[in-house]
């Protein structure tokens, strides 16, 4: 078996989403350093705010004001903060009650270590020096030992009831844009590895199916119309026949090729079906079905350029009729 | 509508660390295969299939498409596919067959986790407006719900371990699993986590055929019936949860009739030790339930597949006629987030 191949793949998926009117103004709010919550038919206050009712689904929309302080409700120590996390030192997650609220939000916890962390402690919002209106205008959480909004010091309950807002403010944020990023090592696996090997060589392998006797270009591992896993490669190519074809009239982003020109379903001869590519070599107005094509390599390529005419009289329609 | 319908058969994997040298549906098509050949059945006698699977995992887009020329779906057969663990692509194909608009059906799910960092990958399910920014990991929301249950006193270290460890010393047992023997507990990954509180990544895939009725007594001596099935949801809030209960499963178990007699057999799909024992409360399962007997989640844990292994490893202990009625679970998202449960019967021996 050729070695494996594997090759970094980097995922990247900004989604732009737009916000509800709840979720609008608790994201303004922080970019504001307010923290606001919302409060359900049955009284509760939920922070952070949904716009449904988590219970019955009714809308949500009367919305308060909570502290910036308030109390871990469980933790977890992360010894190895992983990308894009809130802290790139070791850090407690933790779900924190704030004060006002009846549920809790999870953030970070800026704290020395895991002995200074325990549920039940009292924390308050480190604010972010920029905010844009994100759940990371929330820099963290860190210990607070300070006086409470009702003015008594230290870990006393809190009985600070939450102030009416009318989640009004300047310029407030519509929308946000998620970034994610995900980092893979592809590998193609043992069908598609056998393929690419022998492009590095300029040949094109297929595979045959062990049960329809269809070769496969390129090879996936696999007959579609069998289930069964085809084995025997076959060399295929390389000249081959143009079974339909299109013309491209619109340049496309970072790819150096004038327009118009024309884009081709080829079977290769030999080939149980038809892979495609760019035909040259002739004006674009003059390539047709049944047109005899081969491959063209550039330097250092690691698959055909494009295809160009061999000169061959036209393939007869019947001879890849099949193959369209 | 009443109909009885079985599992009949069951096949899965070898899970391992990584499958470099397979493409998706390279690693799938042999479970076809041998699930297929256990019943006797072709691709074409097949009447619904549906699969599970996720394109995060390996970050190919539309792998699920490959996939299926491993069943081959050419010319096209009546197929469904759900982004999800094979278990909600079994509920689909249970539906289906309920409506009698088949009477067998091919279910699959694989996972290919190796090529990605799965603990990214799984922050990508999240709220995206108030938790995927912050990047937490699957490894650290669990953590939280292990501390809110240690804060609560119904677990401890030592109890977490005896989990791990139990489930270990099973998998011994199951030549498919991932992770076999006694190990020991390892560094937290994230506290109070330890290495052998979380399960292993990995690759791998499962599949069933489901039938109904007396085509599930044809193709199978023994077939496990399903007497319910049924699936439930959290809030997606973390904070808005009690994360020391599972009530979502405890309302599919009462829907799928868990509660109407005792089940001699459990296989729960609780990825970290800590959940089975929120699933054990949850589920109101005694000590003399056989809970997990294939090792479970902690020894073998390809995404995707892990909860359709559940009912496979339940239903084929039927088979074999070592449980007579048996619960299997299935779970998805953070903090057992959304929770399946059907229940399985052997007939009388
Ligand atoms: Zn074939």
């Amino acid at each position: 078996m050729p070695e494996v191949l594997k090759a970094p793949l980097v995922v990247e998926f900004p989604f732009t989403r737009s916000l509800g009117p709840v979720q609008s103004a608790f994201l303004t709010g922080l970019r504001e350093r307010v923290v606001l919550g919302v409060r359900t038919g049955d009284g509760r206050v939920l922070v952070p705010p949904m716009e449904y009712d988590p219970v019955t689904a009714e809308d949500l929309r009367d919305l308060v004001e909570v502290a910036p302080t308030g109390t871990v409700t469980t933790w977890a120590w992360n010894p190895a903060p992983r990308r894009g996390q809130p802290l790139a030192t070791p850090f407690a997650w933790a779900l924190v009650r704030l004060d006002g609220a009846d549920t809790a939000l999870l953030h970070a916890l800026d704290a020395p270590g895991p002995d200074a962390v325990r549920t039940g402690m009292r924390v308050r919002v480190r604010w972010a020096a920029e905010r844009t209106g994100a759940i990371t205008d929330i820099a963290c959480f860190e210990p607070y030992a300070g006086p409470d909004l009702d003015g008594r010091e230290g870990p006393a309950a809190v009985t600070s009831e939450p102030r009416p807002h009318d989640g009004q403010f300047a310029d407030p944020v519509t929308g946000i844009v998620a970034e994610a990023r995900l980092d893979y090592v592809y590998s193609p696996g043992r069908a598609q590895s056998a393929h690419i090997h022998a492009l590095a060589d300029r040949r094109t392998v297929g595979e045959r199916c062990p049960e329809c006797h269809k070769v496969y270009v390129p090879p996936r591992g696999a007959c579609p119309t069998c289930g069964v896993a085809t084995t025997e490669q076959v060399e295929v190519g390389p000249r081959g026949t143009v079974t339909t074809y299109c013309i491209v009239n619109i340049k496309a982003k970072n790819l150096d090729i004038e327009v118009p020109y024309v884009y081709a379903h080829i079977a290769l001869d030999g080939a149980g079906l038809a892979l495609h590519g760019r035909i040259g070599g002739i004006p674009y107005d003059q390539v047709r079905m049944g047109l005899r094509v081969e491959p063209v390599w550039t330097d250092d390529a690691r698959f055909p350029d494009h295809y160009r005419p061999t000169g061959e009289p036209d393939a007869d329609y019947d001879t890849f009729k099949e193959l369209l | 509508m009443t109909r009885d319908i079985a599992v009949v058969a069951f096949a899965q994997t070898d899970h391992r660390r990584t499958s470099d040298e397979l493409s998706e549906v390279e690693m799938l098509m042999p479970v076809l295969h041998e699930v297929l050949e256990r019943t006797g059945l072709r691709t074409a006698d097949i009447g619904f299939t549906c699969s599970g699977s996720c394109d995060y995992l390996a970050g190919r887009a539309f792998s699920f498409t490959l996939a299926l020329d491993g069943v081959g779906a050419w010319p096209p057969i009546s197929e469904s596919h759900v982004e999800m663990d094979g278990a909600w692509a079994l509920y689909e194909a249970w539906t289906k067959l309920l409506t009698g608009d088949a009477d067998t059906a091919l279910v699959y799910s694989y996972g290919k986790s190796s090529p990605g960092r799965v603990r990214d990958v799984l922050t990508r399910q999240l709220d995206p407006y108030y938790l995927a920014p912050l990047w937490p990991d699957s490894v650290s929301l669990a953590a939280l719900q292990a501390q809110a249950l240690i804060d609560a006193g119904e677990a401890d270290e030592p109890a977490l371990a005896a989990v791990a460890a139990r489930s270990r010393a099973d998998a011994d047992a199951n030549p498919h699993a991932q992770l076999r023997g006694a190990r020991p507990q390892g560094d937290y990954v994230v506290r109070p986590l330890r290495t052998g509180d979380c399960p292993p990544v990995g690759d791998g895939a499962a599949a069933v055929i489901l039938a109904a009725g007396d085509r599930a007594r044809a193709l199978c001596e023994r077939p496990a019936w399903i007497r319910g099935i049924d699936h439930r949801i959290e809030p997606h809030g973390l904070g808005v949860r009690d994360l020391t209960d599972a009530p979502s499963a405890r309302l599919a178990a009462e829907h799928a009739g868990a509660y109407e007699r005792p089940v001699d057999t459990a296989e729960l799909h609780a990825p970290f030790s800590s959940q089975e024992i929120v699933l054990r409360k949850a589920l109101r399962l005694g000590d003399d339930v056989r809970v997990n007997p294939s090792g479970g989640a902690l020894a073998a844990h390809p995404l995707m597949a892990a909860g359709l292994l559940r009912i496979g490893e339940a239903a084929a202990r039927i088979h074999r006629g070592e449980s007579d009625r048996a619960l299997a679970h299935a779970t998805s998202g953070p903090c057992l987030q959304q929770n399946l449960v059907a229940v399985l019967e052997g007939d009388p021996r």
